[in-house]
């Protein structure tokens, strides 16, 4: 009995030793405290039971700002636009159950797109875990395929460990989302608070330093490359405006063409004359062909996704391959390579340009190369049919980059045509200044992540490329846009179809527009109107410049009805199943796609 | 050696004449194999989840899995996976293994000549030559009777998988009644903690 006595009072001497070293606070305090220590300045949330002490602590404190959403997923997005737009850690906050289920589009989307997230879930009480409890869900179960990484808080003295290392496990490699489930008595019990300083993963530790051996190789490929090209990627965005540096300066050093992924734009300046423009299943016909007949490809920070190679087996045939990526997975996933460099992007960037001008071999003579491209460009495949009564589609974004190119611009989409025109005709010269849904292709995506872009950039212009149908899907976020005031710009495309489904239908199945026209469209003005916003319509080419002008000299949110040709598909196009050489310039036969093709997605 | 149904399958697939894309893009020239991968891992909740989701979610076989602490001050376990596909797929499993965040390192035990065992329990019953046989060839193997009663036993058996799938099959005619395996062990050779 003494014994045991003896050995409580000496744990409880133990625990009051390492106790007066920390602040003790309640979890609600822990979290605002590690947020704010992490350099958090805004969060994107919507409250509920479950979360309610943490919404208390809020309430305490000036350090972090909340952004009131209208529905999670709004939340989740908002936080992808924040940390795309920034380069820093996006956070959302979410209640138990539906909040948490609410919130798995956008943690899915921001693991899909590499996007640093911490998303931050109530969960019901521990002791009710498991009883089929009130707004329960089993968050960590729910998210564990779909996130980067998960964590359910049993004890508050784990928690400000967890929230750093959270922070560190969303930005550290290849960044992707991380939940914290925090159940309630979690966040009511009290417990130490430490520091981001003292924190270190056991396990997690990715490389990020290029091999010395593969820069070699990587650069005595390219050294004796006669129709090489670079392919890159989100990972370079990812990585820091000192990739994009680096990029731009191999490619000023070595003089080879650049393309990029849809999630790459931006890395390199779009109005550089080594721009091949987008590649892939709309990209340009001068990036197809280059890709398919080039001899060096120098891929960093792409994936080989799918959109882009086409069809695998005829994809590049005769080149050999260099991958840079800081996921060895993704290295040899889809396409062997020849050269596998695992490092952070902008390191090999920089170990690559080092050994290029330490290299003093005569490098093959690239004009021929450079006259094949030409000819390739003068084909204009993004050239589409003007129309002085009919706004097309391409107009309308040609119209709206002119006029807002000179201005501070962010542009976010949602997902179909309207993005793909809007990757076109857009044109980027800084990285972090394009936010869309790539890997996950998430409708709904551009509104919130706009918001999300206007919340970490309060003087810039944000503009969110949007389609009628993908806009109604996180419609209700213009509540919470007008109630921040964050005034962004809502570029509706209204064509009044599924523009991108009506487009496969055409394509694939004999023009049988199975439920993809917008019927019951509401009308965008009143409905700007009825959120306290502004709403513009504009239906005739001419009026068109005066109507962007009057978006854009607006204070307040504003919803843009651009009414657009109804029947305008996107061109040019890989079809499904096809090779990059096989592209469709301008006119659906009906022929293009194999029975095999119709198979995939 | 047995496969999944799934391993069959991925096997034959080896002669398709639609073109290959991302979808299917399993190697035509390559066979499938088999390979046995240990993880060390942070044992936390869910881990295990984390790593068999993986295989689910990837649509990658585990033909058996073995897993428990091993150094409890350290909090790591080792989960033992016997796998199988393309030599392209077994290099993938590793890399995607690897990015899980609390899988500390992964050992191909097949390729760097580790040592493999499995446990099994096997209970047989039967009377008069069957018994009597049962137990000699018992002893062949060097299984260990560990209960008995006048008309069956239980072995316990050690050793490659293969030893004791032969044994199980010796044992099937002479009244086999069920059986109880633990899956794939694993260690390296050597005096060097391997990995």
């Amino acid at each position: 009995m003494d014994g045991h006595a003896g050995m409580d009072a000496q744990e409880a001497m133990d625990a009051k030793g390492k106790a007066s070293d920390a602040e003790i606070l309640t979890g609600a305090e822990i979290v605002l405290r590690a947020l704010a220590d992490q350099g958090v300045d805004t969060i994107f949330g919507y409250p509920g039971g479950a979360v309610l002490p943490i919404y208390d602590a809020i309430y305490a404190q000036q350090r972090v700002r909340h952004i009131l959403v209208r529905h999670e997923q709004g939340a989740g997005h908002m936080a992808e636009g924040y940390a795309r737009s920034t380069g820093r850690c996006g956070v959302a906050l979410a209640t138990s159950g539906p909040g948490a289920t609410n919130m798995v589009t956008p943690i899915a989307d921001a693991l899909m797109d590499s996007i640093p997230m911490v998303v931050i879930t109530g969960q019901v009480p521990t002791h009710l875990i498991g009883s089929d409890a009130f707004q329960e869900a089993d968050t960590v179960g729910i998210t564990r395929a779909c996130s980067k990484h998960n964590y359910l808080v049993k004890d508050v003295k784990d928690l400000a460990r967890i929230i750093h290392e959270a922070f560190y496990v969303a930005m550290s490699g290849r960044p992707g989302p991380v939940v914290i489930d925090i159940p309630k008595n979690v966040q009511f019990a009290k417990g130490p608070y430490v520091g981001p300083a003292t924190i270190e993963h056991r396990t997690y530790h990715p490389r990020t330093e290029p091999a010395e051996r593969r820069i070699e190789e990587a650069v005595a490929l390219m050294a004796k490359a006669e129709r090489p090209v670079i392919y890159s990627g989100g990972g370079v965005i990812n990585s820091g405006p000192a990739a994009s540096e680096a990029l731009r300066a191999l490619a000023a050093a070595t003089g080879f063409p650049v393309t990029s992924t849809l999630m790459g734009l931006g890395a390199f300046p779009a109005s550089d004359p080594q721009w091949l423009g987008m590649l892939g299943m709309h990209g340009s016909y001068e990036a197809n062909n280059a890709m398919h007949d080039c001899d060096v490809m120098v891929c960093v920070g792409a994936r080989f996704d799918d959109r882009v190679t086409g069809r695998l087996d005829a994809f590049s045939p005769g080149s050999k391959k260099i991958h840079i990526d800081i996921d060895p997975s993704s290295i040899n996933k889809n396409v062997r390579v020849d050269v596998p460099v695992v490092a952070d992007c902008g390191k090999a960037l920089g170990a690559m340009l080092k050994g290029w001008k330490k290299s003093a071999r005569k490098t093959p003579d690239l004009a021929p190369w450079w006259g094949q491209i030409d000819q390739w460009r003068a084909r204009k495949s993004f050239a589409y049919p003007r129309s002085a009564t009919i706004i097309k589609p391409q107009y309308a974004i040609e119209r709206l980059y002119a006029l807002t190119r000179d201005r501070d611009v962010y542009v976010t989409t949602e997902v179909g045509q309207h993005q793909m025109w809007a990757a076109q005709f857009f044109h980027f010269d800084q990285p972090n200044r394009w936010m869309t849904s790539g890997g996950l292709g998430t409708m709904g995506y551009g509104l919130p992540a706009a918001i999300g872009v206007q919340a970490a950039h309060p003087g810039a212009l944000v503009i969110d490329i949007a389609g009628d149908a993908s806009v109604q899907m996180t419609m209700q976020e213009m509540s919470c846009a007008v109630q921040h005031e964050l005034p962004v710009k809502i570029f509706i495309l209204n064509n009044e179809w599924m523009g991108m489904v009506r487009q496969w239908q055409q394509l694939l199945h004999g023009e049988r527009y199975s439920h993809s026209y917008s019927d019951s469209l509401p009308d965008f003005v009143k409905l700007a109107e009825a959120y306290g916003g502004h709403g513009i319509r504009c239906e005739n080419p001419a009026d068109l410049d005066g109507a962007i002008l009057e978006m854009i000299d607006s204070p307040k949110p504003v919803l843009f009805d651009c009414r657009v040709e109804k029947a305008e598909n996107c061109f040019p196009m890989i079809p499904s199943g096809a090779a990059h050489n096989e592209m469709i310039l301008g006119k659906i036969m009906g022929d293009e796609i194999s029975d095999a093709g119709k198979m995939l997605v | 050696m047995t496969r999944t149904p799934r391993a069959r399958a991925a096997a034959r697939s080896g002669v398709r004449d639609d073109p290959a894309s991302a979808y299917d893009m399993t190697p035509s020239a390559e066979g499938v194999e088999q390979r046995t991968l240990a993880c060390i891992v942070d044992n936390e909740p869910g881990v295990l989840a984390r790593v068999v989701g993986l295989f689910s979610a990837r649509g990658y076989n585990i033909e058996s899995l073995t897993v428990a602490e091993i150094d409890r001050n350290a909090h790591q376990s080792r989960i033992t996976i016997v796998t199988s596909g393309t030599n392209h797929v077994l290099e993938q499993i590793e890399q995607h293994l690897l990015r899980l965040v609390p899988v500390a390192r992964v050992i191909d035990v097949t390729q760097s000549g580790g040592i493999e065992r499995e446990l099994a329990l096997v209970k047989v019953a039967g009377t008069g030559d069957k018994r009597v046989e049962a137990l000699r060839i018992s002893e062949i193997f060097r299984a260990r009777v560990i209960d008995t009663t006048n008309e069956s036993f239980i072995f316990e058996i050690t050793g490659a998988s293969e030893k004791i799938d032969q044994f199980i099959e010796l044992m099937r005619p002479l009244g086999l009644v069920e059986v109880s395996r633990t899956g794939v062990l694993s260690i390296q050779r050597g005096k060097e903690r391997v990995g």
